[in-house]
């Protein structure tokens, strides 16, 4: 039986700076909280060909999955967490430039 | 230190032009990132997890005063005020953005560096002892050798898109610093009959396959070293596996068609490259030997020193973790940690890498060593300056006394901040470091070297620590397994794995009780962690970790 789909963002890196995006319904975000939530799975794919597509923008585009918490999304795994969050051996990437 | 030549300089200026051109095209959208991601790597440039990496050469971790001050300058104006040495000897920039590499490689220029086969299918930067010119048991310098390598392999046409990476290390001492038998080709300086002469080993290497080196020459005439090594590249690059990257390293091949016909291979392909070296290569060795021509070692008064010992317990216990015996008896060698407790091993703060440039300036004749321990070295120190050299550095965070104790942790970057990692190991050392320095054990516990990767790539060199980790995803789980018994020097050898693995949580709990058993299972103090795990087996520390399974074997 096929799997299940589950929720899921389009994320990738900034071309120029090389950090952590997140697609929005109009364009990228930093913040995982603003991303655009995917819950359909046709919906998703042409989500991240049009994110693909995006060149000289972002690098890397995929399809990450997250939970919804209050309808924005959150990671499911711990590889996207500190993704979201910059490094844990001390606050120096996106946990301290986004406060 | 080797300076640049004219045409070194010129090489250089060339190779930034063309890669500031390929950034330029990059961002204007003429080339797409499959096209571009083989350029910026072949210049070091990676992109990890959350930024863009720039991974500078330190050819054989020799670095002076000035090198290290644009280093920092780096750091500060286009990175986050810091760099990271690695276990290559090289230092990562974390955060460069794209646009301002280019600058970053003409800065690093000015004072003879650079980033090429910093990554890619190449010969990367040779690594060498980090006590080379300076160790007492030092039958020559490995630098000239290293140097040499580094002009020959740099840019050479018939290995720039070889099956795999190819590194290549060496050492002038017996006693193995520079982890020879874990490279693709380990070289050691050897003397048979009063003639100098190398040792070759090949097929070594950690990964997810590790594998000890084999020796295929016993003594290469030291004239023959280059088509030697260039006839074991090229037979490599002709039969190493391309179809399967996991198998492509030359310790696969070496592993496949056996050490004697590899050996046979590179004897029938060495008549030929013998042909194409004219002595050209040895002429070149002689001029770069001038370069590293020993300081003129200063003869002072070494009571400052002795009066220091007597009066203060906290210099004297540095003296003894962090500083080596000299080949000259007034000198010294100094390891500076870069292993404060609960700090990221290897990183230095722009400020720090400042004042190890103005110590070595002041009084260490300008040398600077990176080891692959993530450490940094003030090779050549007179007896005297100890005391004030060790005062200058505790003002920056510099003078932990931990060199060789538990706390002295390499750590790859893992899942902080590395694409392929599949788990943290950072953390991991920081956790132990501050657990054991709690507690001021380490010192009684005496010599233990843990080594900690996030992922089988090895680049923390698990395998070969006395106390090996690896971090792993388990079903979207931090995990992480436990080796014991690893050897890194002369006596190389693979850790053993105990069992199953330990959560993040369990991991610390887990390297004390290890060390427990270890307190209670030696001889005395005088008996090392290693050599009790040799003397005792692993089954006493399998038991203290996994007591559950005991009492079922009961």
């Amino acid at each position: 039986m096929p799997k299940a789909f589950t929720p899921k963002v389009v994320t990738a890196n900034d071309l120029l700076k090389g950090d952590v995006i997140y697609q929005t319904a109009t364009g990228w975000t930093r913040r995982l909280d603003e991303a655009e939530m995917l819950t359909d799975e046709a919906d998703a794919d042409l989500r991240l060909i049009e994110a693909s597509q995006q060149t000289d923008v972002v690098v890397g585009a995929y399809l990450m999955d997250v939970a919804t918490d209050g309808g924005t999304a959150r990671p499911t795994h711990f590889r996207e967490t500190f993704r979201a969050t910059g490094p844990s051996n001390y606050a120096h990437g996106k946990q301290v430039e986004l406060h | 230190m080797y300076s640049y030549s004219e045409f070194d300089t010129a090489f250089l200026a060339e190779r930034n032009a063309q890669f500031r051109a390929q950034v330029e095209r990059r961002i204007a959208g003429n080339l797409t990132e499959d096209e571009f991601k083989p350029l910026r790597l072949m210049n070091g440039l990676y992109l990890q997890l959350h930024a863009y990496m720039l991974r500078v050469a330190i050819p054989y971790g020799t670095l002076n005063g000035a090198k290290m001050r644009k280093l920092a300058e780096i750091a500060e104006r286009w990175d986050k005020g810091y760099g990271h040495f690695t276990t290559r000897q090289n230092i990562q920039y974390n955060w460069p953005e794209l646009r301002d590499v280019p600058d970053m490689l003409d800065a690093l220029a000015e004072v003879g560096m650079h980033a090429i086969q910093t990554s890619g299918n190449t010969i990367r930067n040779v690594t060498a002892d980090h006590f080379a010119g300076a160790a007492a048991d030092e039958i020559a310098d490995p630098r000239p050798v290293a140097e040499l390598l580094r002009q020959w392999s740099t840019d050479h046409p018939e290995f720039q898109f070889m099956p795999r990476k190819f590194k290549i290390a060496i050492t002038g001492s017996p006693n193995d610093r520079a982890v020879t038998k874990a490279h693709d080709i380990g070289i050691r300086m050897v003397e048979r009959d009063g003639q100098r002469g190398y040792e070759i080993i090949v097929g070594g290497g950690l990964g997810r396959t590790p594998m000890i080196g084999k020796v295929i020459n016993d003594f290469l005439p030291e004239a023959d070293l280059l088509p030697y090594l260039e006839a074991v590249v090229s037979v490599w690059n002709q039969i190493g596996r391309r179809d399967n990257k996991y198998k492509a390293r030359i310790k696969i091949t070496v592993h496949e068609h056996g050490i004697d016909e590899i050996r046979r291979l590179v004897a029938e392909r060495f008549i030929e490259t013998r042909k194409t070296f004219t002595g050209v290569d040895q002429h070149m060795l002689r001029e770069i030997e001038g370069h590293f021509a020993p300081p003129a070692f200063v003869q002072a008064d070494t009571r400052p020193y002795t009066d220091a010992l007597q009066h203060y317990p906290a210099f004297r216990a540095w003296t003894d973790t962090n500083v080596t015996p000299h080949r000259d008896p007034d000198h010294a060698i100094v390891t500076i940690s870069l292993k404060k407790h609960g700090a990221t091993p290897g990183d230095a703060s722009a400020a720090q890498m400042r004042l190890i440039a103005e110590l070595a300036e002041t009084y260490g004749y300008d040398e600077i060593r990176i080891s692959h321990e993530q450490n940094v070295i003030l090779p050549h120190v007179h007896k005297a300056s100890l005391p004030s050299i060790y005062s200058a550095l505790r003002v920056e965070g510099l003078a932990t006394a931990n060199v060789g104790l538990i706390s002295d942790i390499i750590a790859c970057p893992g899942m902080d901040y590395c694409a392929l990692a599949t788990a943290r190991s950072i953390p991991i050392a920081q956790e132990i470091a501050t657990a054991f320095d709690d507690l001021k054990r380490e010192h009684e516990i005496g010599p233990l070297k843990i080594k900690i990767s996030g992922c089988i790539n090895a680049c923390g060199h698990h395998h070969v620590g006395h106390i090996g980790i690896l971090g792993l995803d388990r079903a979207g789980v931090e995990n992480y397994q436990i080796t014991l018994g690893g050897d890194h020097t002369e006596t190389a050898k693979v850790g053993d794995r105990v069992g199953p693995g330990f959560s993040a949580a369990d991991i610390v709990p887990a390297v004390e009780r290890i060390v427990d058993t270890y307190l209670d299972l030696r001889t005395d103090e005088n008996e090392p962690f290693i050599d009790t795990y040799k003397r005792t087996g692993m089954a006493p520390f399998k038991a203290a970790l996994y007591p559950e399974t005991k009492v079922a074997a009961e």
